[in-house]
């Protein structure tokens, strides 16, 4: 295991109390917004982690990003307590740089994976540091993963918090600030999650 | 599977015949037969982890907790003393307490109302003239018969007799002593919470893993690579590290020849004293000249048998659930008087430990091929030789090798045959 005190350097560390957390209750779902868009964008998130296509999920991520995965219940606070994940942007650089080196072993070879995203609901509108407010997104996740061990059936829920901002050819697009994903058996053991959850 | 090696020679014992000091034998980690006599052994026997004082800070605080596969209830009663129940009625059997953690001075069973004390004693039950009036029952909640702590780790032995918490401890209770001793205060508390990986492999492979410095540069190197971690260094061959077999099936991966080369203080820790300043006052406080020697050495790397291990900054608790089946509990060491390292702890923590800890993750996918691996038929043995020619003892009487030596396994062997022919 020979785990040393500080394998990941300092600047992938997650310290800073994010700004999105805790930010009061949520506002009136923010004008501009289709359902329509809006799942297309949490069935494309959901293919390209299925499929292991890292480089357009990650892509997917605004740089102030969260991606969390509490244990022990609903989630507190991440910052004095262990979660199974929780990565701000620089983390998940760090996570995908080490899956492409092909020898993250827990997930190489990748998992096979197939997952079904429902009871999509459009919550409410809450405000982010850069002035604007995100739109915040609850679904439920259903996912069967296929291991050299066995069968894994994961199941949870996931809140997500959508921007849109301008994408490198300058147009508007559909970018993922925050995602949450709270596993209903996440107060119990689980076993290794190291595809894209 | 591979099967039990049988031998014509009379005078040996079974245990003799799987764990020979330069290999150990698959069916040590495939046979249900050997489990089950590890559980009565090992696990119902000896000093076993179960948790900290730290998580029941306040009179009848409780929490729940294992104890190989017993469903305990770590309780801390009105006077503060700290009891492991078991999690049993004592009239028909059902579990008594549903949360995971609270606090309450008794616990009621939901099955007959049956009422006993956080000690763990019988307080009442219902319509009590079916049993002739009050207090007529001499009957109470199981306990762990002997309940010890050090430093605030809590441990129980389900034997009524036997070596003291300090005789198990024996040498790596100076290990659990360095780690408190990062602490301003002089003592650390987990109160991180755990995560709790499942893990389909015998306990044994996690625990002789824990002080083996030969697989990091290869299991972890994606991880050490993206990051330009230098503590892959720390386990090559040229490390100046070594492996300690402490006795007692304790041992460490003692990094303090490496740091002590460095010489530079919370380089361990992947940081420096100015961007911690005020942890390096409190700890120039509270040990003057000793400071300097404490943050420069670091932290210990430890594996206490049967189941705790000290990673550093991380505590593990393992506890068995079959023959090919385990669990790892993982937390992060929180220093009591030094926040500025505590949350890093917790959020280096959750970067490297638990299911999808960029390290953890990566051992345990080892772990469960290793548990696959031995199913298969031939060869029987899995070798323990590395470093074996050159091992030597250092000036305190331990038997020490290499950084990547097997020395902390056959330690482990050593007394896990000992318990097991007990």
């Amino acid at each position: 295991m020979t785990e040393t005190a500080a394998p990941l350097a300092a600047s992938a560390a997650t310290t800073a109390r994010p700004s999105t957390e805790g930010a009061g209750p949520l506002g009136p779902v923010p004008d501009g917004w289709t359902r329509a868009e809006v799942e297309d964008f949490l069935y494309r998130e959901a293919r390209l982690a299925d499929e292991n296509e890292y480089d357009a999920w990650e892509a997917l991520w605004t740089d102030d990003a969260l991606y969390w995965v509490p244990a022990g219940g609903p989630g507190t606070d991440p910052l004095s307590e262990v979660s199974i994940i929780f990565d701000n942007r620089n983390r998940i650089a760090t996570r995908m740089k080490q899956v492409r080196t092909g020898k993250r072993y827990a997930q190489a070879p990748p998992s096979h994976l197939r997952r079904v995203v429902g009871n999509v609901e459009l919550l409410g509108g809450r405000p982010n540091h850069a002035g604007g407010v995100d739109l915040e997104v609850g679904a439920n996740f259903l996912a069967v993963e296929s291991k050299p061990r066995g069968n894994e059936l994961w199941a949870g829920r996931t809140t997500y918090r959508l921007r849109r901002q301008p994408g490198p050819d300058g147009a508007a697009e559909i970018r993922l600030a925050f995602k949450k994903v709270v596993l209903v058996d996440n107060d119990k053991p689980v076993p290794t999650l190291a595809f894209l959850v | 599977m591979t099967a039990v090696p049988t031998t014509s020679s009379g005078t040996s014992t079974r245990y003799d015949r799987l764990i020979l000091p330069d290999r150990v034998h698959g069916s040590l980690y495939t046979d249900p037969a050997i489990f089950a006599e590890e559980l009565a052994k090992i696990w119902h026997t000896t000093w076993v982890f179960v948790g900290h004082e730290s998580e029941v800070p306040q009179p009848n605080d409780y929490v729940r907790k294992k104890l190989a596969m017993q469903d305990v209830v770590m309780t801390r009663d009105k006077d503060g003393e700290v009891h492991l129940l078991l999690n049993r009625c004592a009239h028909r059997g059902n579990q008594v307490c549903d949360d995971q953690k609270g606090n309450s001075s008794s616990f009621r069973c939901p099955y007959h109302g049956w009422t006993f004390r956080n000690t763990g004693e019988l307080l009442g039950y219902p319509y009590n003239k079916g049993y002739g009036g009050k207090n007529k029952l001499e009957l109470g909640m199981g306990r762990v018969p002997r309940v010890a702590s050090y430093q605030g780790f809590v441990f129980g032995s389900f034997a009524a007799d036997g070596p003291s918490l300090e005789e198990h401890l024996g040498a790596a209770a100076g290990e659990i002593d360095r780690l408190v001793g990062l602490s301003p205060e002089g003592s650390v508390s987990l109160t991180a919470g755990w995560l709790q990986h499942k893990t389909r492999a015998n306990w044994k492979l996690l625990a002789e893993n824990e002080t083996d410095g030969y697989h990091p540069q290869f299991v972890h190197g994606s991880i050490f690579g993206v990051t330009g971690s230098p503590i892959g260094a720390l386990y090559s061959d040229a490390s100046t590290a070594v492996t300690r077999n402490l006795g007692g099936g304790h041992s460490e991966n003692d990094l303090r020849p490496e740091f002590r080369g460095f010489d530079e203080p919370m380089r361990w820790f992947g940081t420096t004293p100015d961007r911690v300043p005020d942890y390096v006052a409190r700890m120039e406080a509270a040990y003057g000249d000793d400071a300097r020697r404490r943050l420069v050495e670091g932290a210990p790397h430890v594996m206490v048998f049967p189941n705790l291990f000290i990673a550093e900054i991380q505590v593990f608790n393992i506890q068995p659930v079959a023959t090919g089946e385990c669990v790892q509990y993982s937390t992060a060491v929180q220093l009591d008087g030094a926040p500025e390292l505590n949350r890093r702890m917790v959020s280096q923590s959750i970067g490297s430990v638990g299911p999808a800890g960029m390290l953890l993750a990566d051992d345990t996918e080892m772990y469960e091929r290793n548990q696959r691996g031995v199913e298969a038929l031939q060869p029987e043995w899995l070798e323990v030789s590395r470093g074996l020619v050159r091992e030597r003892v250092d000036e305190d009487g331990f038997t020490i090798g290499a950084a990547t030596d097997e020395t902390g396994m056959r330690g482990f062997w050593k007394h896990y045959k000992s318990l097991m022919e007990a």
